[in-house]
């Protein structure tokens, strides 16, 4: 067993068969790669809904917030301390519906946390009310006559507002989404892994075989190509899996901080400036 | 020949800068306040004005006396007017007012002195308040060169042509006001001396940002609203020398969010905002209520309901500080009643919240914000500084049952142990709990510090006659008119109380408001918010609530006239 398994028992919440399962251990073989060294810097961020219960289920630091505030507390952990491995991870509903205005703000500021969605296209802790990402036409008892809205598109989103690591995954495969999330572990920026993954107690379309005939695995894309990306992004038949967009080497956001220009060291090691306090007192004398 | 503007014998000359947004007023304020206190005479400053960029009619009033001055007052001594609309000042001008402006203005039986602003400035409207800012100095006796150096300090980076036109409009207004000194139409005898001119002359903004700097604030995230923004601008312009983050959230909700995930990791988070601001960070005051993350709250307020009114005071916030945040949340809530408790009361948010894991509100408004005040600096202004945070070790339960309720605090990144923080009801290690008996431990854990903070609450200064029948409570930033209003109406009727903690409050109080034989209670608002917290907290409800809602902070004047009938007897 890895050092970011609980040691105690837990009581994992999820139904049998929930897509969340196979996410949980494509995570911790995200978190075993960067080694037992760096588990007492390694933070997730989450909200509410079953997906944002995952850092109880691994043995973790963890900030499990307010729905849908996941990432304005993940980016302020991150500007407070750089030295932090800070994950956000969350449902459609809490990142793209409720958090919907935070998740565009975050990705212009380009910080360097690692965003997952578990994208399962309903409402399951609520009991199955439409999400951001069901389908037009899905029925459900909130939506009778089924959902009117068009499905958001976090990938094309993402793209738009020059998030430098863009990436969508199936939980049935795990392999591709283990080495997905390591690769955006590793990237300086922000970075989205939009896991699609079925619901087995509510969404009756989007099922684990649905999920399977309707994407596919990306083979020979280039990933430095952004308007490739957006097309891949566009796409409605068939969901491409792997990784849309790259870009390293874009400054993240504690690069522009005054604060970090000449010194590294996290603000809770910092003490308050008595001199320089004293003179801007001073200077309204 | 003028009639003669005798004001000898006034202890202070109230002057009103008044004009369209976009003339400069503000500039004006802050250009002549520093030069007067220079001069060693003592200044209060406050504008009133309205919610636009241009046009409108603003104004801010000087007042100026030997004696240290701290509260705004409706009457006007002298009234310079840069544009020729006194509609919003009629209430204030009496038949002692001095006018000088346009001549159009001496009606109805205003009285002044012609002056043209236009002629003072060369025909240029950018000038007007530089012109006037001459005329005030020479009626004051202050030497020119304080004003021509302050000008050039001001315009250095400026072009010589600017400096110069704004030189040559300052000493034209200064000579007209000289020329009315000496022909006698003004006589002003206000005597300098040294202590001003070794004093500050700070605003509430810069004093509620100072204390921020005082407690280790390293972080601010805010989404600009009046009056709140100020401090927000204040702290963003100190993070090139002090060790802070200054971010401008999306909106409200990720504003006190940012704060909370900042403390959380380590750092000192604070939000600067308004009502309307604050009532979208409810949730997140309830996050850090359960979660027992520190979190500072600056509510400069405005009055409401809703966008209410941007740019006016009001005390009307004080029941959503209390209540705000869904479940029970421990809290303290500060109310300063001047700059100087707003630097000290600030500094201390900081460590309150750092040593007590709570939100701390500092409740001021657009009035205590905008006023500038002359005091003493700040000597030892990290006296007060503490860290609470501790190195955890394996094992860590950051939710650890205690005697107080409060465990030690540790820090991802800080230690080997885990820091497991959950918004959900949890047990020591912050798993999510559903268990009944974990519940009730939690609550009482949680809630058992407020009699601890209740206990060391801060107690109200105490003025005027402790034996007198009469009991005046006040809070917040009512606090030096009060004060001047208690020295006018005879302080020997008047025990008068001012709260600068507004809650919890010190149960060592029940005493001093049983005794009163007449409960007053002075507040900005309509229903009497604090009056009524005092009567749920002690069972001693007000005889008299004086309210205000017009959007003015009350005068010393009102004040004054109020007091005065508390002579008779009960």
């Amino acid at each position: 067993m890895s050092a970011y398994e609980p040691v105690d028992g837990i009581d994992i919440s999820w139904c049998p068969g929930c897509g969340n399962f196979p996410i949980r251990k494509s995570i911790i073989s995200m978190l075993v790669s960067l080694g037992s060294d760096a588990q007492p810097r390694v933070v997730f961020i989450t909200g509410i809904g079953q997906a944002a219960k995952m850092p109880h289920f691994l043995h973790v630091n963890f900030f499990n917030g307010l729905h849908g505030r996941a990432l304005a507390v993940a980016a302020a952990v991150k500007m407070a301390n750089p030295s932090l491995v800070v994950i956000a991870e969350g449902g459609d509903g809490d990142m793209y519906g409720e958090g919907g205005n935070h998740y565009i703000h975050t990705i212009r500021r380009n910080i360097d946390i690692t965003h997952i969605v578990h994208n399962n296209m309903i409402y399951g802790l609520t009991k199955g009310q439409a999400s951001p990402t069901s389908q037009s036409g899905m029925i459900t008892r909130v939506q009778p006559h089924g959902v009117i809205s068009r499905p958001f598109n976090p990938l094309a989103v993402a793209l738009s507002l020059g998030a430098t690591f863009v990436a969508r995954t199936f939980s049935g495969d795990m392999p591709l989404t283990e080495s997905v999330l390591k690769e955006a572990v590793n990237h300086r920026g922000y970075a989205l892994v939009d896991v699609l993954h079925p619901c087995v107690s509510f969404n009756k379309i989007n099922t684990s075989s649905w999920f399977k005939e309707h994407t596919y695995s990306l083979t020979g894309h280039d990933t430095s190509d952004r308007n490739g990306a957006w097309r891949l992004a566009m796409e409605e038949e068939r969901l491409a899996l792997g990784i849309y967009y790259r870009e390293e080497g874009v400054p993240v956001f504690s690069d522009h901080l005054a604060c970090y220009q000449s010194d590294r060291t996290p603000l809770f090691e910092r003490r308050p400036d008595e001199e320089k306090l004293k003179a801007l007192i001073r200077s309204f004398v | 020949m003028n009639r003669p503007y005798d004001f000898s014998r006034n202890e202070d000359i109230s002057i009103i800068i008044s004009g369209a947004a976009g003339q400069g007023i503000k500039t004006a304020e802050s250009l002549i306040t520093a030069i007067i206190k220079r001069h060693g005479l003592y200044c209060f400053s406050c504008r009133e004005y309205m919610s636009r960029v241009r046009g409108g009619l603003n104004s801010t009033q000087v007042r100026v006396s030997a004696d240290p001055v701290a509260a705004w007052r409706d009457g006007i001594d002298i009234l310079i007017p840069l544009t020729p609309d006194l509609s919003r000042l009629d209430h204030r001008i009496s038949d002692t007012t001095l006018i000088i402006g346009d001549p159009s203005l001496f009606t109805e039986g205003r009285t002044g002195i012609a002056f043209s602003f236009d002629e003072a400035a060369g025909g240029d409207g950018r000038l007007y308040n530089t012109a006037a800012s001459g005329l005030i100095l020479a009626l004051l006796h202050i030497d020119f060169s304080l004003l021509s150096e302050s000008l050039n300090e001001r315009f250095a980076n400026k072009s010589e042509k600017i400096r110069e036109r704004n030189l040559t409009a300052a000493r034209a207004g200064y000579e007209q006001g000289g020329a009315l000194l000496r022909d006698g139409t003004v006589t002003i005898a206000l005597e300098p001396s040294p202590a001003p001119r070794s004093r500050m002359i700070v605003s509430g903004t810069e004093a509620v940002g100072l204390g921020a700097l005082a407690g280790g604030c390293s972080f601010i995230s805010s989404y600009p609203m009046s009056p709140g923004t100020g401090v927000f601008e204040f702290l963003s312009r100190q993070a090139d020398a002090f060790p802070l983050v200054s971010e401008q959230a999306e909106d409200e909700i990720a504003a006190l969010n940012m704060a909370l995930g900042a403390w959380y990791a380590g750092a000192r988070g604070m939000v600067s905002t308004s009502g309307g601001g604050f009532a979208l960070m409810g949730e997140a005051l309830s996050l850090a209520g359960v979660t027992e993350t520190p979190a500072v709250i600056h509510i400069a307020q405005r009055p409401g309901p809703a966008t209410g009114m941007a740019t006016r005071t009001e005390q009307g916030d004080l029941n959503l500080a209390l209540h705000a945040g869904h479940g029970d949340v421990a809290r303290v809530i500060f109310a300063p009643g001047n700059p100087d408790q707003a630097f000290r009361l600030t500094a201390r948010a900081f460590s309150l919240a750092d040593e007590y894991q709570i939100p701390v509100i500092i409740l001021t408004d657009q009035y205590l914000v905008d006023a500038r005040h002359t005091i003493p600096p700040w000597e030892d202004p990290l006296a007060g500084y503490a860290s609470h945070i501790v190195e955890t070790g394996d094992g860590y339960q950051r939710y650890r049952y205690t005697e107080s309720g409060i465990s030690p605090r540790g820090i991802p990144g800080f230690g080997r142990g885990l820091v497991r923080v959950d918004s959900h009801e949890h047990d020591e290690n912050g798993r999510i709990s559903e268990d009944w008996r974990t519940r009730e431990k939690m609550v009482q854990k949680r809630m058992k510090r407020l009699e601890q903070l209740a206990a060391s609450a801060i107690m109200p200064s105490s003025h005027g006659n402790p034996e007198a029948a009469t009991v005046v409570v006040s809070w917040g930033s009512t606090l030096g008119t009060a004060l001047e209003a208690l020295g006018k109406s005879g302080a020997e009727q008047i025990h008068y109380l001012h709260f600068s903690q507004v809650y919890p409050l010190n149960p060592a109080l029940r005493p001093l408001l049983q005794r009163a034989d007449r409960l007053v209670v002075a507040e900005n608002n309509h229903t009497g918010q604090f009056a009524d917290l005092l009567a749920v907290t002690f069972g001693r409800r007000a005889d008299e609530r004086l309210l205000q809602v017009n959007g003015f902070p009350f005068s010393v004047e009102y004040l004054t006239s109020r007091f005065t009938r508390y002579r008779r007897p009960v």
